[in-house]
């Protein structure tokens, strides 16, 4: 996957132009939000995404216990990214929902990590990419419980405890996979070996994220990481897998460069409620 | 009865909280939204019945606040809005004693008392027990099975 360049002025001409013929419609817009609005969408589109891939094993998991597991992990996202996302909505004032954000945003305008949109893969890349993910969210969730916009920190009070839950399932199942049989363990080391290079974007801060820590509002996500590998480092041991040295990091999801992935999922998960905008449940 | 008043006096927060007795939980319906500690009260003025949800995705949430507001109409409140708060999040704590004898009754384990890690089998009692999987049948229940008289049952998970 190559990494891809900042939007440029002649982007932003061509957004113009293409305006209402496609995805690349309402980058513009998106990039015009003010910052907290940004950080709201980063925060759930996150959860919203990571739900929708966790949706897609529902009836298709190794056993039932694991079935209503990831299931059960994706809806407590969903109601995460639900929250997170109506209240970017209303900050932003033009009368857009949690909702309308989820199922009327092309792919160009989520703001989610690229991890969280990676392929389901086997059971084995699909716990190696929870893992990572929940490790990351708890450490973020406990700091963002401290932060000056009340919204945020009450949801996060009730995420974390929550994420606590997602975290210690997937370091679980990274135990006994990784310490299980030799196909097991060759099946875990392959999920992470999919997931390395994103694992870089999850800490990354841009200028929008530091003006909102300077405020509060934002966790400081340069703190996050001691815990993030210590907690890498304990569960590893535990499995008897090796740490590997991190390889080139892709990065983009933040400011809407994403994989392929995206688009396909958006497409499953955007599908209803663009072919009928008026229907109701 | 219809109030009118902007104001809700103790009357009728007591009317209200009884209206709501009886509300049951869509998902476990043999304990109510009160023994469940999802109404968290009465605020008086302005007026509202608060409401918290058990997990943010919980998908009862919405047929729970439907039904509120229909013991409320019911009751004659219907001027009442139903709000729904975060803050302090819900925690297993906020089960009522009679909460928990009803859901071990209907062979739910209910949560252990913060700090205890004691799950005994709602059928035997047996404290030999073991996690099936994390979770249940609803985002609140974890799957577990008794090792002495090999039933498995659902516990309400701490949290």
């Amino acid at each position: 996957m190559p990494s891809l360049p900042t939007i440029s002025p002649e982007d932003i001409r061509t957004a113009e132009h293409a305006r209402g013929h496609g995805a690349i419609g309402d980058m513009r817009a998106a990039e015009w939000h003010p910052a907290h609005f940004d950080y709201l969408l980063r925060l759930g589109d996150d959860s919203l995404i990571l739900a929708q891939r966790l949706a897609e094993w529902c009836g298709h998991a190794p056993s039932v216990e694991v079935d209503l597991s990831l299931a059960n992990m994706g809806l407590d996202l969903i109601g995460q990214a639900t929250l997170f996302l109506d209240h970017g909505g209303a900050l932003e004032g033009k009368g857009r929902s949690g909702d309308t954000l989820a199922f009327h945003r092309d792919v160009l305008a989520f703001r989610n990590c690229l991890l969280v949109e990676q392929p389901n893969g086997d059971f084995a890349q699909t716990i190696a990419r929870q893992f990572l993910f929940a490790t990351y969210s708890l450490g973020l969730f406990e700091a963002l419980t401290r932060s000056t916009d009340p919204r945020i920190a009450e949801v996060a009070a009730k995420a974390v405890k929550e994420v606590t839950y997602h975290a210690d399932l997937a370091a679980d199942w990274v135990v006994r996979l990784g310490d299980g049989t030799e196909e097991s363990r060759t099946r875990m080391i392959a999920g992470f070996d999919w997931h390395w290079r994103f694992v870089e974007e999850l800490f990354d801060q841009d200028e929008l994220e530091l003006s909102l820590v300077a405020q509060g509002i934002a966790a400081d996500r340069a703190a996050l990481r001691p815990a993030f590998d210590a907690a890498l480092a304990r569960t590893f041991a535990e499995a008897k897998l090796e740490l590997p040295p991190l390889p080139f990091a892709i990065r983009g999801g933040r400011v809407g460069h994403h994989s392929e992935h995206l688009g396909h999922l958006l497409a499953t998960m955007q599908f209803l409620p663009r072919t009928y905008p008026d229907a109701k449940w | 009865m219809t109030v009118l008043n902007a104001v809700l006096d103790a009357r009728a927060e007591q009317a209200i909280m009884a209206a709501l007795a009886d509300v049951p939980d869509p998902e476990i319906p043999v304990v109510s939204v009160l023994d469940l500690g999802i109404v968290r009260g009465v605020r008086r003025d302005p007026p509202a019945v608060l409401i918290t949800p058990t997990y943010t995705g919980c998908p009862a949430t919405h047929v729970i606040e439907q039904s509120v507001r229909a013991a409320l109409n019911e009751a004659g409140f219907s001027a009442v809005p139903v709000e729904t708060v975060l803050s302090p999040p819900w925690t297993t704590d906020w089960i009522s004693d009679a909460g928990r004898a009803k859901l071990l009754a209907y062979g739910i384990a209910p949560p252990s008392p913060r700090g205890s890690d004691v799950v005994a089998c709602p059928q035997c009692g047996s404290t030999d027990t073991r996690e099936v999987s994390r979770f249940g049948s609803t985002p609140c229940k974890a799957l577990w099975r008794c090792t002495d008289c090999l039933e498995p049952f659902d516990r309400f998970k701490c949290h």
